[in-house]
């Protein structure tokens, strides 16, 4: 007998590995025209590893504080071995995360596998895109650089303007009336502990729903007879298919890290004016332009009140498609539904692109 | 809910009851002062009413500068005809701090392109309301800007 099995029976007598091994042979992935789209789960879980390492290797050097912030981060980018790469593949990685979050989010909208039974598992998946926004969000302002504080300011003055509870909530997220140093004392709290623990949860709740649930099978197949149904077993098939897959985006990591490297730019300066070509980062750019074209007043309301105002409703109306989507007849494809999710993706492309210009 | 035969609440649900109220009890004693943590103390550093802006002949005709005002940024445009004025450069739009352009003799912020114009009133682009004006007052050589 080989040593691997000696390990596996003594594991198993201790605690019946049967259960796994039997829910690893049991798990299949339908296969179909559009199950590419599936592997955007399991990149998205792969970036958000890279984060935790990459991450965690950044606390090692990194000092909040008015004098340390940015200079820390200059210290890794300049000083320490491979500082510069593991920075760049932090930030390089957290937005390669959100837009495979992005197309994860999309493709299962245009399959539909929101749909009963699986609502819990979209408005997981919701909360944890919201979450890696917020991720996104709090991680900018840490090297403190003239970019990252006005995004900030911009960012959390946003929040202020929603009614009655939006000021307070805007002075406990800046820690402060303003952006101060304490803000980003506060951001960094957010970003390395109260995050990661809400999103280590959160994540374990949507792998849960899709453990319990199997993978959602398109809508075309409602109709199928078993024996046309065709899938592959998740172990190993899919699981080698996807660490293929971890392997290429490593590598793509590697490639815009080294190439490309992220820029630190200019420490921030409070009593600065903002800078030309300031913009947010691209996943908010949309937003920020669509901001640019309200005007000051529509109807005696403030046009940024009405922008931010239309923007959260709309998000609202996304996150509780399972629920509006069921009030179409069953199994139908519900072009509305289609419709709307390419009126979303065009206004998003096409405002990213000018905002980008 | 659980009656016994006289229609007396039972012991069981009135147990439920109250275990029910302690766990409310418990978590609203323990989210609470976390709550109230998050709550930023009262800063008690006063605000200053005026503050030297810099000097008159760092200054020319048609220029600008941004400079700090207690704990916010203030602007002081040396206007096209050599006036000296004085506003808040907290954009009213998003509150991103705003800048002199000579090449457009405005106010401009970087943000979201608000235009305001030497009397610090929003013009065009997003801001809502004009820029907070303040009194210039010129003593020797120094540049002396006060709240009005």
């Amino acid at each position: 007998m080989n040593k691997e099995s000696k390990t596996m029976r003594w594991l198993n007598e201790r605690y019946n590995l049967s259960l796994i091994e039997h829910i690893a042979q049991e798990k299949k992935v339908p296969q179909f025209r559009g199950s590419f789209w599936y592997y955007f789960g399991g990149v998205s879980l792969f970036l958000f590893i890279v984060q935790v390492v990459t991450g965690i290797l950044l606390l090692m050097y990194y000092q909040p504080g008015a004098q340390t912030a940015y200079e820390s981060v200059r210290f890794i980018v300049t000083k320490v071995e491979f500082g510069w790469l593991i920075r760049s593949i932090h930030s390089w990685s957290a937005n390669l995360m959100i837009l495979s979050v992005i197309i994860h989010m999309f493709s299962v909208y245009f399959t539909k596998a929101f749909r009963r039974p699986r609502e819990l598992t979209w408005y997981s998946g919701f909360l944890l895109l919201a979450l890696c926004l917020t991720f996104g969000f709090s991680g900018y302002l840490l090297p403190w650089n003239t970019l990252s504080y006005f995004a900030t300011k911009v960012g959390t003055e946003i929040v202020a303007v929603v009614p009655v509870i939006g000021k307070p909530i805007m002075e406990i997220l800046r820690n402060g009336s303003d952006v101060t140093t304490a803000t980003l004392t506060r951001f960094y709290g957010l970003h390395v502990a109260v995050l990661p623990a809400i999103f280590t949860v959160v994540l374990g709740v949507h792998l849960l729903f899709i453990q319990v649930q199997g993978i959602s099978e398109p809508e075309s197949w409602k109709d199928l007879p078993e024996s046309k149904k065709n899938h592959i077993p998740f172990f190993p098939n899919f699981v080698l298919r996807d660490v293929l897959l971890w392997l290429i985006v490593l590598n793509v990591l590697a490639i815009l890290a080294v190439y490309f490297p992220w820029e630190l730019g200019h420490k921030a300066d409070p009593f600065a004016p903002a800078p030309m070509g300031i913009r947010p980062e691209w996943y908010f750019l949309f937003m920020f332009q669509s901001l640019k074209f309200f005007p000051a007043k529509i109807f005696s309301i403030d046009g940024e009140v009405l922008g931010i105002s239309l923007f959260g409703v709309a998000g609202l109306l996304w996150f509780l498609v399972p629920f509006w989507d069921s009030k179409t007849p069953k199994g139908a494809r519900n072009r509305i539904a289609n419709y709307i999710g390419i009126g979303v993706v065009l206004y998003i492309i096409v405002l990213t692109a000018i905002g980008a210009r | 809910m659980n009656v016994t035969d006289t229609g007396k609440m039972s012991r069981r649900t009135f147990l439920d009851y109250l275990l029910g109220f302690g766990v409310v009890a418990w978590l609203a004693a323990v989210l609470y002062p976390i709550i109230d943590y998050f709550k930023v103390p009262p800063q008690t550093e006063p605000a200053p009413s005026s503050v030297i802006a810099g000097s008159v002949k760092d200054f020319k005709p048609n220029s600008g500068k941004v400079f700090r005002f207690g704990n916010e940024p203030a602007i002081l445009v040396d206007t096209p005809n050599g006036k000296l004025e004085a506003f808040s450069a907290v954009c009213t739009h998003l509150q991103c701090t705003v800048q002199y352009r000579p090449d457009m003799q405005k106010i401009w912020c970087a943000c979201h392109g608000g235009v305001y114009d030497l009397n610090g009133r929003n013009i065009s682009g997003p801001p809502p309301r004009p820029l907070a004006e303040y009194k210039v007052a010129v003593k020797g050589d120094e540049i002396i800007v006060s709240k009005s």
